[in-house]
């Protein structure tokens, strides 16, 4: 039997097309073709995926891309997706696949809470005129600075553990190298250079030619362990053991044997052209205290040197295991939200697992606060940040920095098609394919990235200026400058949070 | 709800400040102050103001003076019978006032002198007498410690200082440091509770300004067990002071560097033993910076330091004549009682005027 499932989208070509055929080669969905007999650019619209190549490529502005108006009987709980997921799988057997993050209606907190601004009683700073400071280090503060007078002089007696100074509490969370390109990581490392942040390996390694700038990359270890030996460990300023993800939390990174080519392969230390499926959990952990056993493994392989994050999903206990985090001897914990971005991914999963990272960040910073050992970790939340003001709520929420992937990909070109999975990215972004990779200029990607960071930056120091405030320390955890609108007393509470007008 | 504390619904406040020290420990009555803060009358709008004073009980100079407000009559008893447990009571009486047609509806004022008894091991007979007054305020409904510490005293209310000063009978009382609030609420109304000066043992504060990074200010201060309950955020500035001196012995330009401390761009400028020294104390004690516009008068028994925000958002002015150093939001008021002055001088954001005791054992600063 036939099961019909509609094309989502139309590729429309106005006559203002002047048969170029630029969108014939720029599609790499196999979209388009080019027939020479009738002089005609046909569209095999069931493989268009809306990436927008042609469209922004087309000299003549000739093309628009519509959504296919195939019309069902209306239905408000078995909606076209869900119809059409269940043939899919009728057809096939297999579970279906997607990538980037939850696009499901889920209630977003970060848009229920607003700032505060000053008026009158206290003045409002002007970061244009005045000094206004996003400074942020990371790392393990002591929870007492011993200082006395030497000889005239203050000295600090305490020991202090290392720290990693960022400029903009922003940094770029993990992407593998194999999920996306070579050309992405070079702009993400030259970018978190000129910004002085960090960007994250992910779990495939370091690319021979981006060790040099290994004081500004995260190092990341999870379950496959690709990549990692003893130099990666110490290329970088953190190593960061992942245990979960939010767009997958409970399952490991899957890269298809079609993405590793040779340079993939070298650096994950895999074979050419085979799967690099990473267990779901680590092998080596399966509890708290194994966690805290490889955290020193890796302080000890990199001499007390790095700090050592460990990223978790965020779930529901998520509060209580970071606390176990915390004292296991981590100096970073990451908490991904269930918004958070994938290459690939089990639709059901990322539609369906995980926690919002706003009441998650809440909930964590909380619970250190109450046990006394907040000093003891920075917090880094990530998933689901758009914009800057996201980033602030987030670092008002107890955050010391966030992570951003999918507004990194944007930045460059990324339409969020959620193809990445294929491996047939047409902006160069999720794909190892040569031809496709070498769309992505790494000097363009990089001057982005950096202004995406500067902007973002500006526009922060903008808010917390506006709240009287000129340092980005006194912004965080500070929820005061929080206000809730429209959540029940219970979400309020969890956030830490009071209503708009009181 | 535990996460709501009543102390988010702070007060904001526009003030005047006025401090008056003889370094030498000459005693002088309250008439100065008085006069001094009168002259920036149009600073505050009645709802609140007060004054703390150091060596007014010579005679019970070993015991801790607690000055209680009573809103709740009927907590008196209650009140007592806690402290009995806690302390030797020496003395126990109402504070003196008179009858004024400016200051109504007074609750009860009332002092205890006490001496630590019972006290559990392993504990300081500080925080024995912190964890007192945090209880105190926290747990009994309408009871207030206006101050906790030896030889000194807090007296203060909702009405104009000048005003108080003569309710509360400050002519008849001597002291070595003086200083005197005069408030400009400006959302809810005055209440006994919330005027000026703050102190815990024998650290006051009186404070020009409204501290914007009050909500992680106190979320940090929670956790070494100082609960904001007060409803101002000049309670964090003395419960910051009492952290940083008393609890982590830090020396004064060390508190200092935390509280306004030096912007980033300055600290890079440094050599490497002073970088590092500043790097550290603002990465420890990041949420201990006060944000936004301040300036403050702290004292103790020893010191009596002045301080503006960092980037200088409020007035503060330093002086000199003869032992007694003078700080004011205006230079008027000190004029008024100094028009020769030695040496006046406007110091820059975040740097501290500091007046020491002569007599007193070098406390580092």
């Amino acid at each position: 039997m036939i099961s019909y499932i509609p094309e989502q989208f139309k590729v429309n070509f106005s006559d203002k097309c002047i048969k170029c055929l630029a969108c014939v080669k720029q599609c790499s969905f196999g979209a388009l073709s080019y027939d020479e007999e009738d002089n005609t650019i046909y569209s095999t619209d069931k493989n268009c995926v809306a990436c927008h190549r042609c469209v922004t490529l087309c000299p003549t502005k000739a093309i628009s891309i519509t959504k296919n108006p195939l019309a069902y009987r209306h239905n408000n709980y078995w909606k076209p997706e869900t119809v059409e997921n269940i043939y899919k799988q009728a057809e096939t057997g297999g579970i279906l696949l997607t990538g980037s993050g939850n696009d499901q209606e889920w209630p977003s907190y970060f848009d229920r809470l607003l700032f505060d601004a000053s008026q009158v009683t206290n003045p409002s700073i002007d970061p244009i005129r005045e000094p206004m400071e996003l400074r942020t280090y990371l790392g393990e503060k002591p929870s007492e600075l011993k200082v006395t007078r030497k000889d005239g002089k203050l000295v600090i007696s305490t020991k202090y553990k290392p720290q990693v100074k960022l400029e903009t509490p922003i940094m770029f969370g993990a992407m593998s190298l194999g999920a996306v390109s070579l050309n992405l990581h070079r702009g993400l490392a030259r970018a978190s250079k000129e910004a002085g942040t960090l960007w994250n390996t992910g779990e495939g390694g370091l690319h021979e030619e981006l060790y040099e700038f290994g004081d500004n990359t995260t190092v990341q270890v999870a379950s496959g362990r690709y990549g990692v030996n003893h130099r990666y460990l110490n290329a970088g300023r953190v190593v960061e053991i992942k245990i979960g993800q939010g767009a997958k939390p409970g399952i490991g990174g899957h890269l298809p044997g079609e993405k590793i080519n040779e340079d993939i392969s070298r650096t994950r230390m895999i074979p050419k052209g085979t799967d690099a499926l990473s267990p779901a959990p680590h092998h080596d952990i399966y509890s708290i205290e194994d966690l805290a056993q490889l955290v020193y493994a890796l302080k000890e392989a990199t001499h007390y040197k790095k700090l050592v994050s460990v990223k978790i999903a965020a779930v529901h206990n998520v509060a209580a295991i970071a606390s176990g985090i915390a004292r296991a001897g981590a100096d970073i914990v990451t908490i991904d939200g269930f918004r958070g971005g994938t290459g690939a991914t089990p639709t059901i999963i990322r539609n369906h697992i995980g926690i919002p990272i706003e009441l998650a960040i809440a909930a964590v910073d909380d619970r250190l606060r109450r046990e006394g050992i907040r000093n003891t970790v920075s917090l880094v939340a990530s998933g689901g940040i758009r914009n800057s003001a996201d980033v602030a709520k987030a670092i008002a929420l107890g955050a010391d920095a966030v992570y951003i992937g999918t507004a990194a990909l944007l930045s460059v070109g990324c339409t969020l098609c959620q193809k990445c999975y294929t491996g047939k990215c047409a902006w160069g972004i999720t794909t190892t394919n040569p031809e496709l990779v070498k769309r992505l200029n790494p000097e363009i990607a990089y001057r982005r990235l950096y202004n995406l960071l500067r902007g973002w930056s500006i526009e922060i120091k903008e808010m917390i200026g506006a709240m009287g405030l000129n340092a980005i320390e006194s912004l965080r955890g500070n929820r005061l400058k929080l206000r809730g609108v429209g959540l029940s007393d219970t979400e309020l509470e969890i956030l830490g949070v009071k209503p708009a007008g009181r | 709800m535990a996460f709501f504390p009543r102390s988010t619904e702070k007060q904001l406040d526009g003030c005047a400040v006025v401090g008056i020290m003889d370094t030498s420990a000459k005693r002088f009555n309250g008439d100065d102050i008085t006069k001094a803060i009168a002259v920036m009358r149009d600073r505050s709008n009645g709802l609140g103001g007060g004054f703390a004073a150091y060596g007014i009980y010579p005679q019970h100079a070993d015991l801790y003076a607690f000055h209680m407000i009573y809103l709740n009559t009927d907590k008196r008893y209650d009140v007592e019978e806690y402290l009995k447990k806690k302390f030797y009571i020496a003395s126990s009486e109402k504070i003196p006032t008179r009858k004024t047609k400016q200051i109504v509806d007074s609750p009860i004022l009332w002092r205890y002198f006490l001496a630590v008894e019972n006290k559990p091991a392993g504990i300081t007979e500080e925080d024995y007498i912190v964890e007192t007054v945090m209880e105190i305020n926290d747990k009994l409904e309408g009871v207030f410690v206006a101050s906790s510490g030896k030889n000194m005293g807090v007296f203060k209310g909702v009405g104009y200082p000048e005003d108080l000063s003569v309710f509360y009978k400050l002519e008849e009382y001597e002291a070595y440091i003086w200083t005197s609030h005069g408030r400009f609420p400006t959302n809810t109304g005055g209440w006994w509770g919330g005027a000026h000066p703050f102190n815990i043992l024998d650290w006051s504060v009186v404070h020009n300004g409204e501290i914007s990074s009050y909500g992680i200010n106190q979320r940090y201060l929670e956790a070494y067990g100082y609960k904001c309950t007060l409803m101002t955020d000049t309670e964090v500035v003395a419960y910051t002071m009492d952290l940083l001196m008393r609890k982590h012995q830090m020396p004064l330009e060390a508190a200092c560097a935390v509280i306004a401390a030096p912007l980033w761009e300055q600290i890079d400028r440094m050599d490497e033993k002073e970088k590092d020294l500043y790097t550290k104390l603002r990465q420890t004690y990041a949420s201990l910076l006060l944000n936004g516009p301040f300036s403050f008068i702290i004292t103790n028994k020893d010191q009596m330091i002045g301080i503006t925000d960092r980037i200088r958002l409020r007035p503060v002015i330093g002086a000199r004549k003869g032992n007694r150093t003078f700080i004011s939001t205006e230079e008027a008021a000190v004029r008024e009682l100094e028009p020769d002055l030695d040496e006046i001088w406007i110091p820059r954001g975040g740097e501290p005027i500091v007046a020491q005791l002569k007599s007193a054992r070098r406390r580092a600063i």
